[in-house]
């Protein structure tokens, strides 16, 4: 499967009514997760972040597409 | 300062008390801002006559609320002055957002055809307010009293007892049921000792309406970063009469008292269009914003509604839009009760669904303020990277938060719902608001809202309206003779002759039986503010009578 990159975002068993709930509701959750942390603090828990989610999703043909997009332009 | 309106000087005449004599009211209510006009107006026109205080005697200074929203205009319709909003305003669907110098994302509001109302539109609140205060005089029920400022209120037994002040000197009045409408800085919520709890959010920004010439489309333009106002943003809304509602963010640290000089306001303002374009400024302000709600809305006797009960930050417009939800749920309700038609636990219900609907309206006007800006410097950063993705990837888009603007709450957790008992596709369940469709009448071309709302109502859907059996008639009539009546109104695919004393609708469009997922026999159970009460695949009176019990709190 390729890099999915339509919105995806969803908790199995939720009913949404507005498109754009799922999404930030994670986004919520993710800028939640750095609340009272230091950029330090933060950076470690993005790189962990990354990883964890790399393994979870183990296909190294989506990895590397992701790894790519995410060097573009900076 | 303003070029473009004249505010109205509204006559203050010494109210009757002041004689002497202590009346009782069936409804006081205190506010003449956009919710408590919206309160007086929809119950005076159930025939609850109501009395309206408020302690000025003008519309709402300078630029304040601009954005109101589709669902917000279909109860001004059912007030009576949704047209005259609609032709003043500035009607839009389309916002853009703006990352830098580059468009990264756009939204529809109304990504669906066939609805009588846009999906927003931009007016100036004191328009809002005038045309409100317009019909309020119109209707003999309404007891309009300017320069009347409450400032004590007892509401420990069956009634509420209101000091108000005049320009002559004070007076007392009672009232069975007191509504709250004094905005945000609500003093009656002080003199109860009510506590309202939430956030201030630590930035200022500064408002401009700027008169002149342009010809931007009718849209809503939303910049992080630009050039012009870096590392900030920018919001850019047209109103009525040529003007323009320019929001930009300063950041906290800005002082409000330089930054609303007009030499310091008008080089940003020239930054932002970029050319020698001539303008003149009309109002400058800065604000910071809170998002904050009372834990109940009903005290007793005492109603809170809109600013007073709850208060969001603006980048959602759901602060007036909200407010008149408010009075929309409350109204009928305390109409049945004080027609001894339901009990008084049903104003519970007003204030368990409002705060429901308060609390969505916080989560996502909360959302929206903390992307606009940013608490931490990885929050930034994040946000940063949403909008660098934007522009080439869907799921990024769907992240961008410039505002999740002013939409009705899906009830479905409401105690007043009767649950489904049979599948349907679609969001028309139970609890939800109402969407609209094109129906046809005769030969006159309307839309459904326009049949429903301010009663109850059973949209009963058949495959030809001049063949219903005339005993299924004699059931449908009969539920217009209860003591809480329930109008049936037909909808059909078919055009053909109602059978007397109903309407029928035809649905030339599809859209009703494609959004209600209707199918013949299929009934809907509407509330007086047009939400789902319950829903069946076959009408049967008794299950619309149940429903209906339930819904009113008779269950
Ligand atoms: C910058 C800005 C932008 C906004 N943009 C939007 C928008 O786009 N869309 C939107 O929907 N909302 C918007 N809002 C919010 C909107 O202005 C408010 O939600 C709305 O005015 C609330 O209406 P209200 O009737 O509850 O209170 P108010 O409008 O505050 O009215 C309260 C009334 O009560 C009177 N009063 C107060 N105390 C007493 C007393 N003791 N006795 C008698 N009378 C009293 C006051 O004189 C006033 O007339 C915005 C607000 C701001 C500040």
């Amino acid at each position: 499967m390729p890099l999915n990159l339509k919105p995806n975002f969803a908790e199995p068993g939720k009913r949404y009514f507005r498109a754009y709930t799922p999404g930030d509701d994670f986004y919520e959750a993710l800028i939640e997760t750095h609340r009272d942390l230091s950029d330090e603090q933060s950076a470690m828990v993005n790189a962990k972040l990354v990883l964890l989610l790399a393994n979870h999703i183990g296909d190294m043909s989506v990895l590397r597409e992701a790894m790519k997009l995410a060097r573009e332009g900076v | 300062m303003l070029s473009t309106y004249r505010y109205p000087k509204y006559e203050y005449v010494p109210p009757p008390e002041l004689k002497g004599g202590i009346v009782r009211h069936p409804v006081v209510i205190v506010g003449a801002g956009p919710v408590g006009l919206a309160a007086a107006i929809e119950l005076a026109q159930s025939g609850v006559p109501v009395v309206l205080l408020d302690d000025d005697d003008t519309v709402s200074i300078g630029s304040r609320g601009v954005c109101y929203a589709k669902r917000a205009l279909e109860v001004l319709d059912r007030i009576g002055i949704g047209d005259a909003c609609v032709s003043k305003g500035v009607s839009w669907n389309v916002g853009r957002t703006f990352f830098r110098d580059e468009e990264v994302y756009n939204f529809n509001l109304l990504p669906q055809p066939d609805h009588k109302r846009p999906g927003m539109i931009n007016l100036q609140q004191y328009y809002l307010e005038e045309f409100g205060i317009n019909r309020a005089r119109e209707l003999p029920n309404v007891d309009l009293r300017f320069m009347n400022k409450v400032v004590s209120v007892n509401a420990e037994g069956k009634f509420a007892k209101i000091m108000v002040e005049t320009p002559d000197g004070p007076y007392t009045i009672e009232a069975d049921w007191l509504i709250v409408a004094d905005g945000a800085r609500s003093s009656i919520r002080r003199m109860m000792n009510l506590e309202i709890e939430g956030k201030i959010f630590m930035d200022r920004f500064l408002i401009a309406d700027v008169v002149m010439k342009a010809d931007f489309p009718a849209e809503r333009w939303f910049w992080f970063d630009p050039p012009f106002h870096p590392g900030q943003s920018v919001l850019l809304h047209r109103q009525a009469d040529n003007v323009y509602r320019i929001d930009f963010q300063l950041g906290w640290q800005a002082d409000p008292e330089e930054e609303k000089k007009p030499e310091n306001v008008i080089p940003r303002i020239k930054a932002m269009l970029g050319d020698d374009r001539e303008f003149e400024l009309e109002w400058v302000s800065v604000y910071t914003f809170q998002c904050r709600r009372m834990q109940q809305f009903r005290h007793g006797r005492v109603l809170f509604v809109g600013d007073a009960a709850h208060q969001v930050s603006p980048f959602g417009a759901r602060g007036a839009n909200s407010g008149i939800q408010d009075t929309d749920n409350l109204c009928w309700k305390l109409k049945l009760v004080l027609d001894g038609k339901a009990p008084d636990s049903l104003l519970d219900t007003y204030s368990e669904e409002r705060v429901f609907a308060a609390d969505e309206n916080i989560l996502n006007s909360t959302r929206s303020t903390d992307f606009i800006t940013p608490k931490s410097k990885t929050s930034l950063t994040f946000r940063n990277a949403v909008l660098a993705l934007a522009r080439d990837h869907a799921f990024a888009r769907a992240l961008v938060n410039s505002g999740r603007l002013s939409v009705p709450s899906f009830l479905t957790g409401s105690s007043l719902n009767t649950p489904d008992t049979a599948e349907f596709t679609g969001d028309m369940l139970p609890g939800a608001p109402m969407d609209d469709a094109p129906v046809r009448e005769k030969v006159a071309n309307r839309w459904l809202l326009d049949y429903v709302g301010n009663r109850f109502v059973a949209l009963v859907y058949v495959a030809d309206p001049a063949a219903v059996d005339p005993a299924q008639v004699a059931v449908f009539k009969g539920l217009a003779e209860e003591p809480v009546p329930v109008e049936v109104i037909l909808v059909s695919p078919k055009a053909g002759a109602a059978p007397e004393g109903l309407h029928a609708l035809e649905d030339y469009a599809g859209r009703f039986a494609e959004r209600y997922d209707a199918k013949f026999g299929t009934a809907y159970l509407i509330r007086p503010d047009q939400h789902v009460a319950g829903r069946w695949r076959a009408f049967d009176a008794g299950r619309v009578r149940a429903a209906l019990a339930r819904a009113t709190g008779n269950a």
